[in-house]
């Protein structure tokens, strides 16, 4: 694969397929928020168009434009053309970053922290989790957030350091087995692996123990190898294709010795599962065509191939409404599955969120990196939250998942964020224990 | 002379006038194909007293003015010339007032026409008029356009619940035109003049729209037919027999593919024309006339007729046909789209004739439109880079304008003229008609101060 792919070498049809009749601008998040052009979809593609054409340097106005854009993909969906928004938006990032007299020092090193250093080595991961699992279990942090001592850092970091991932008391590798098999009693149905994520093996093993007991219960013998690489999405959607790439590769590697016996690869994340499914688009190879088609989105595999009604427990009806994560819904186009698990919960009513899929403001590390829009998003959200009544959030993506959580925390609002998959696991063991 | 922010700046403040390219460059076009320009600045007044404001500092520079919503038009209408200001409305987007005692609703121009019809629904009221555009095309921009829509045919168009309008003039003064009442002849209806102007003779600040009732019921239906005719000849048998549905729009198979390429909701593919029809009003009435229109679809030779069984599922198939214009765009890299409208007892003729003239200039074509109301929209499949292919697509829109005056037809049913369709204008205004267009623009705008060029080349 060459260094990096520039918008002039794009595929001029790719470019040229926006008509820019405008279908996009009403769901796109920054220009709901600006009512600019520029902030949105058809304005950037007229940009990178633009660039193409040689009307508009590759530089700092148009970095911060790709950067202020939350790769929601909202707007592929709403597209009737059929715009394909994601690849000249990951071009352009790449070919933004890729430039060496674009950006701030500070966004270059907290960039270059995260997407170099950290994402691409699970073991450093894991060792920064322990720390922060210290930090949090023995109350260090309420401490140092008494002192005020994160401000001390930057505005920013303070802002940002409660929303910092609560640490699970086990990670993944200590509470999955590399091998587990549904109990005795239970028709054995084939194979599959789990993709236990980067921050999600960390922060919501819970959610990666709750996926494997829903498969095993409903007959599926599971594969989790440990210590899992990241999937490189965040890597991909922040323009280094290269260490897409590399982190990709390391983790098609660890399902190499039983890819072929698996039935599906499951994963539980939608900012993950969006980008594990683009393998072959990324990497060019036949491997990582076959690995695309067995990669499945746990809601959309158990709708698939169906999965077990659990029994009611009666009492009153809990309250829950769903929040679509954005690649989720619109990188991989699932929409009713998690909602048909959902429905499928006896002891729960599911109240419709209005503009369920509009985005949190998570999106990747876009609220480290661009706070202001994303806690402006992120109020948006929070509005529609309310409006529903709802006792508890469903979402099926960590970010998503910490972000809404962060948000109804500083409220004050007493709703819960749970996760679809979580639900079922907790309906199973209530209605069958 | 070159433009000079500061003045500008005084007026909306620092931050609301853009002038590097970077930020220009998307405010270089609206909808239409082709058509591309840099203006000198983009600004965006919030209230009426700032757009009078600029226009007056405009003057001063001798700059021209282009007005702008969300920059969905379909003509050119608000795509910028060189040195142009352009002003864009969307921070004046308040619901000023509904008024349920009158009907009525106060709107400002940014406000989205969708959520005025949302606004309206609230208190069981109807906005009808709903252009493809209405999720975020503004209202300004509809009433100077003269937005059409699916519900034209019952319902009529834009024109048609504009009571009244705040304009800001060329010179710069501000005026009130018609009111809350339902009769009002006090002098010229002037307010008229300025529905569907295409922002030549001024710009609109304010919009007082009659609302309707909301239809307590509804019924979508979707009927297949194995050739064109055979549908155009089923919505001909519909007029005739003096039913007057909501929406009775036409949709070809190019057309048809393509929006289910996008939508994916179980279209009919195979059908060579389909109509989608909805009637809506009191229950009773609804099912006796889907039941009329069923009937008449079955005898004009329907392979099938189905009709929705939920709102839901109606909802979805309105939906898509508005996508039908953008998922077009699927076949190849450019959509050249056109309006043009007959008489409805001319419809067979020229859908005939669209697709004989595409296949004499060996061009692409689908077509899908407003059968109800004889408003078609020709869209041809080509590739802008490819200039001797656009050669021929000019030839054939050349042919079909003809024969469209022809027929007694017009050369837009709702997109207006704008550039797009300038150079045709003087063929539908073959008499003393054309020069009295330019009598009333002179009047207003005697400096050509507002969108000068378009509808027609100033004198």
């Amino acid at each position: 694969m060459s260094a990096t792919k520039q918008l002039k070498d794009l595929d001029y049809s790719v470019l040229q397929q926006c008509m820019h009749c405008g279908m996009c601008l009403p769901t796109c998040p920054t220009y709901v928020s600006t009512k600019r052009e520029r902030n949105s979809p058809r304005g950037r593609i007229a940009l990178m168009r633009a660039v193409a054409d040689g009307n508009l340097e590759v530089g700092q106005e148009l970095a911060d434009e790709m950067n202020y854009c939350l790769g929601c993909l909202a707007c592929t969906t709403a597209c009737p053309a059929g715009v394909d928004y994601t690849t000249m938006f990951e071009t352009a990032r790449a070919e933004t970053e890729a430039n060496p007299n674009i950006g701030t020092t500070k966004r270059r090193l907290l960039r270059f922290l995260l997407l170099d250093k950290v994402f691409l080595y699970p073991n450093r991961l894991q060792f920064l989790g322990h720390l922060l699992r210290i930090y949090q279990q023995t109350g260090l942090d309420e401490f140092v957030r008494a002192l005020k001592l994160p401000y001390l850092l930057g505005k920013s970091i303070g802002r940002l350091e409660p929303q910092a991932p609560r640490m699970n008391r086990e990670f993944s590798d200590e509470c999955i087995d590399t091998w587990e098999h549904p109990p005795e009693g239970v028709a054995r149905r084939g194979k599959v692996g789990v993709l236990s994520g980067c921050v999600q093996s960390l922060a919501f093993s819970d959610v990666n123990r709750d996926t494997v007991d829903v498969l095993l219960h409903n007959g599926w013998s599971v594969f989790t190898p440990k210590s899992q690489s990241c999937c490189g999405s965040i890597h991909a959607h922040n323009g280094a294709p290269g260490l897409a790439l590399k982190t990709g590769e390391n983790l098609m590697n660890q399902f190499e010795r039983e890819f072929f016996s698996l039935d599906a690869i499951i994963t539980n994340a939608g900012g993950c599962g969006s980008h594990l499914k683009h393998y072959h688009s990324l990497m060019g190879t036949e491997k990582a065509r076959q690995w695309d088609q067995k990669v499945k989105d746990i809601h959309e595999f158990l709708v698939e191939t169906g999965f077990e009604i659990p029994g009611s427990r009666g009492g009153e009806k809990h309250r829950l409404t769903y929040h679509e994560s954005c690649h989720l819904c619109h990188g991989q186009g699932i929409k009713q599955a998690p909602r048909e698990i959902l429905d499928a919960l006896p002891d729960c009513e599911r109240i419709e969120l209005p503009n369920s899929d509009t985005c949190c403001g998570s999106a990747g590390i876009y609220n480290v990196l661009q706070p202001e829009e994303s806690a402006r998003v992120l109020d948006r959200k929070l509005e529609s939250i309310k409006t529903t009544g709802a006792e508890c959030v469903v979402t099926s993506n960590p970010g998503c998942h910490l972000q809404i959580q962060g948000g109804l925390n500083s409220l004050g609002l007493p709703i819960t964020v749970d996760q679809p998959v979580s639900l079922l696991a907790k309906a199973y063991r209530e209605s069958f224990s | 002379m070159p433009f000079n922010a500061s003045p500008f700046e005084n007026i909306v403040g620092k931050d609301q006038v853009l002038t590097k390219t970077v930020d220009l460059i998307p405010y270089g076009f609206d909808g239409t194909a082709e058509l591309k320009q840099l203006p000198a600045a983009v600004i965006f007044p919030a209230d009426t007293a700032q757009v009078a404001a600029c226009v007056k500092e405009a003057a001063n520079q001798n700059l021209p003015i282009v007005t702008r919503g969300s920059g969905t038009g379909l003509s050119g209408g608000s795509v910028p010339m060189a040195g142009a200001l352009v002003i864009c409305l969307v921070r004046l987007d308040q619901i000023i007032k509904i008024d349920p005692a009158n009907l009525t609703i106060r709107v400002q121009p940014g406000v989205i026409t969708k959520d005025i019809d949302e606004a309206a629904l609230a208190h069981g009221l109807f906005y009808p008029p709903d252009p493809g555009s209405m999720k975020i095309s503004t209202i300004g921009g509809n009433v100077a356009e003269n937005s059409g829509g699916l519900r034209g045919l019952k319902y009529g168009v834009t024109r048609d619940y504009v009571m009244g309008l705040e304009v800001v003039q060329a010179n710069g003064e501000t005026a009130r035109l018609g009111n809350a009442c339902v009769k009002d002849v006090a002098g010229y209806s002037m307010k008229d003049l300025f529905i569907g102007s295409e922002g030549t003779l001024g710009i609109i600040t304010e919009v007082l729209l009659k609302l309707v009732p909301r239809p307590k019921a509804r019924k979508t239906l979707l009927a297949t037919f194995s050739t064109m005719e055979a549908a155009a000849e089923a919505v001909s048998s519909i007029i005739a027999a003096q039913i007057i549905p909501c929406t009775l729009e036409f949709i070809d198979q190019v057309t048809l593919k393509c929006v289910e390429d996008y939508c994916k909701i179980g279209l009919p593919i195979e059908a060579a024309a389909v109509l989608l029809i909805e009637t809506d009003g009191h229950p009773d009435a609804v099912d006796e006339e889907a039941a009329a229109m069923e009937l008449i679809c079955r005898e004009r030779g329907a392979d099938d007729v189905k009709i929705a069984a939920t709102e839901a599922e109606a909802a979805k198939l309105a939906s898509a046909r508005r996508q039908a214009f953008s998922a077009l765009a699927r076949v190849r890299p450019t959509t050249i789209l056109e309006d043009v409208t007959v008489p409805r007892s001319e419809l067979a003729k020229m859908v005939t004739f669209v697709n004989q003239t595409a296949e004499k200039y060996r061009l692409q074509v689908g077509t899908f439109g407003h059968m109800g109301d004889g408003n078609l929209h020709p869209t041809f499949l080509t590739d802008e880079k490819d200039r001797e292919e656009m050669h021929r697509v000019h030839e054939a829109l050349s042919e079909i304008v003809d024969e469209t005056i022809r027929l007694g037809g017009t050369i837009t049913g709702e997109h207006g003229v704008g550039l797009a369709k300038k150079e045709y204008l003087p063929r539908q205004f073959d008499d003393a008609s054309f020069a009295m267009l330019k009598l009333v623009k002179q009047s207003l705008d005697p400096d050509n101060r507002l969108n000068p060029g378009k509808i027609f080349d100033p004198a």
